[in-house]
């Protein structure tokens, strides 16, 4: 059996030392297998963001081991978590996080250009990966021309274009009316059943946190909730 | 990945035009100043040389007085020389030709024309030791020379300032109160060493100057042109020991005349354009310092501006490395546009004022790539440590930046 996709053991995370401590994790343990989709909610405060961030290698737990495919990645210096950043994972942000000047093509293509890979094979991946999310004819127009659902669509194509293991979502829909929230919340769901793509994601919405076949809730920096769920259609 | 941020780099710097400009405008200005400078300088001590190579042989300059350049004499007025002094000299056999001076600043009228300019007195030898043709008309002859004839060669400068586009062989000018025929006029010589006009001038006979301008029998100085095969300090050596001799200077008492050898003034001039040249570069490359300065300014705004962009492209997988490209490499174009720009302004400026100043424009390519070399280095130098700062971001916090 192949080892779980993530693994965290009693991960804790603290800022600031001293009387300015602030623990924002504490012995965290979970484990997440490939394929799955699990939706993360919690108050704010209560550690889930940064549960996410270290998920999605952008921070470090202060304490406890971090498994990714089974190997210990909690230690990696910045350089090797850009390379598993860039070679395993996805990130959709809530503000979408696009390069405002540059063509939807030219946001998709950019984790390819960091993958080193030649022009013509980066836009034919970035053209399917636009097309995957419904997209193609809109290659050329910039984010201003785009509505908010269609930028979530290209954030989420350039998710994609990287070829990754695991997409993590942090509040996918959190600036979008509810009838493009429920459009981004069925790609996503597409995404994991035909693709395989694992998706961990951060809401604070109910609804949303329902398209997910897993749930977990964090509490003052702690799992206290872990619970699997009927898919909703 | 090289390439990719090169084409990145440009996008940034031509998307924001005028401020791309601007930043690297101090080292445009930087460039241009040191490539005018050194284009200018190098110009005019070549025209140096070519000047004093263009004389052929060696030429030395007697003059009464102690040596020293500037007004001649100082204390007690040295005797003048006499067309004896000159005859004595000629008869030397290290000695091509030779040509008396009498000289003074005159008033020359022609119709409703007058021009203040320098009048020679001298012979026809005064031609050949300049190595210097004639336009059209003809030298002095013998017979003018012996009479005092009211004779003229006009220089460029004067032929244009009284006779225009006119022929003026043949024209009579008027010489302070001397009515003089024009015979000859001389070829252009342009600037001279210091920048003066060589072709402001009327040569006349020495004997006719002598008696109707100046009212006396002195010859203020001689130009030799020394046999090819002379060499100058044996050249100089002869004409000191027949000069001593006739002006009765005793053994050990020091000469009251100077012999100057041309060659010698022209190292000397280089050796003076080649420090004022190397002091103005320096000044100009303090000027490509500033420039750098500002390039860092601009590039250390440009990464606050840009922090979200640089969370995205950690976000994505861009390594600390690949920032850091990013942002040097955006300069160093920056600050090579600017190198090049200055590089094409500075021999613009340079090509003006060499033209301006009658010597030939010849650009040096080991200066241009020196500039292009250093303008690059500018950019690595002040883009590094904004660059070094984009790369230490934290992408949460890069992310979290509005």
């Amino acid at each position: 059996m192949p080892p779980p996709l993530i693994e965290l053991r009693s991960v804790a995370r603290t800022y600031g030392t001293g009387e300015a401590e602030v623990r924002a994790l504490a012995e965290v343990n979970l484990t997440i297998n490939q394929g799955e989709f699990v939706a993360i909610m919690g108050p704010s405060g209560s550690g889930k963001s940064t549960a996410m961030n270290i998920i999605g290698c952008l921070d470090r737990p202060s304490a406890g081991k971090y498994l990714f495919q089974g190997v210990e990645v909690q230690d990696l210096d910045q350089d090797r978590r850009a390379l598993l950043r860039r070679h395993c994972l996805g990130f959709v942000f809530q503000g979408f996080n696009l390069l405002a000047r540059s063509s939807a093509l030219e946001n998709v293509e950019l984790p390819l250009i960091y993958k080193g890979q030649p022009r013509a094979i980066r836009e034919a991946r970035a053209r399917a990966a636009l097309a995957k999310v419904g997209l193609q004819g809109r290659e050329s127009a910039d984010p201003s021309q785009l509505s908010g659902g269609q930028q979530q669509r290209v954030a989420i194509a350039r998710a994609l274009a990287g070829d990754p293991m695991l997409i993590l979502a942090d509040e996918p829909t959190g600036n979008l009316d509810s009838h493009r929230s429920h459009e981004i919340m069925q790609l996503l769901q597409q995404l994991n059943r035909d693709e395989g793509i694992t998706i961990v994601m951060v809401t604070h919405e109910e609804d949303i946190a329902a398209y997910a076949r897993r749930l977990l809730v964090f509490t003052d920096g702690k799992l206290t909730r872990d619970t699997a769920q009927p898919e909703r259609r | 990945m090289l390439w990719e941020t090169l084409r990145l780099a440009f996008t940034t710097i031509i998307r924001n035009k005028l401020r791309s400009f601007l930043t690297v405008l101090g080292v445009v200005i930087g460039v241009a100043a040191v490539i005018a400078m050194v284009t200018i300088g190098q110009g005019s001590s070549a025209q140096v040389s070519a000047s004093v190579e263009a004389l052929g042989t060696n030429v030395l300059i007697v003059r009464p007085g102690s040596r020293g350049f500037g007004p001649p004499g100082g204390g007690e007025a040295a005797p003048k020389f006499t067309l004896k002094d000159a005859e004595a000299l000629r008869g030397l056999p290290q000695i091509g030709y030779l040509a008396p001076l009498n000289s003074g600043g005159q008033t020359v009228v022609y119709g409703n024309a007058n021009a203040a300019t320098q009048v020679y007195g001298s012979t026809a030898d005064y031609l050949r030791v300049q190595n210097w043709p004639l336009l059209s008309g003809r030298n002095f002859a013998e017979g003018e020379e012996t009479s005092g004839a009211a004779v003229c060669l006009i220089g460029a400068t004067v032929q244009a300032k009284l006779f225009g586009n006119a022929d003026p062989l043949g024209e009579t000018i008027r010489v302070k109160s001397v009515a003089c025929t024009v015979i000859g006029t001389l070829a252009g010589k342009g600037a001279g060493s210091f920048g003066q006009d060589q072709d402001d001038l009327v040569l006349m006979p020495i004997k006719t100057v002598q008696r109707r301008l100046e009212g006396n029998k002195d010859v203020t100085s001689m130009s030799i042109a020394l046999r090819k095969t002379v060499a100058s300090a044996d050249g100089i050596k002869a004409v000191q020991d027949i000069l001593r001799e006739r002006r009765r200077i005793a053994i050990g008492q020091a000469d009251n005349f100077s012999v100057t050898d041309m060659k010698e003034i022209s190292s000397m001039l280089s050796g003076v354009n080649s420090v004022l040249t190397g002091l103005l570069s320096s000044v100009a490359a303090v000027s490509l310092l500033v420039g750098g300065i500002g390039i860092m300014n601009i590039m250390l705004v440009s990464v606050t501006e840009r922090t979200r962009e640089i969370g995205i492209r950690l976000a994505v997988g861009a390594s600390a490395a690949q920032v850091l490209q990013q942002f040097l490499v955006e300069a160093v174009v920056l600050s090579l546009l600017g190198g090049i720009i200055g590089i094409g302004a500075g021999l613009g400026i340079a090509y003006a004022g060499l033209i301006y100043m009658a010597i030939p424009f010849a650009p040096s390519g080991s200066v241009v790539a020196l500039a292009f070399g250093f303008s690059a280095l500018v950019g690595v130098v002040f883009g590094y440590f904004p660059a070094r700062r984009a790369a230490k971001l934290d992408p949460i916090e890069a992310l979290r930046h509005q």
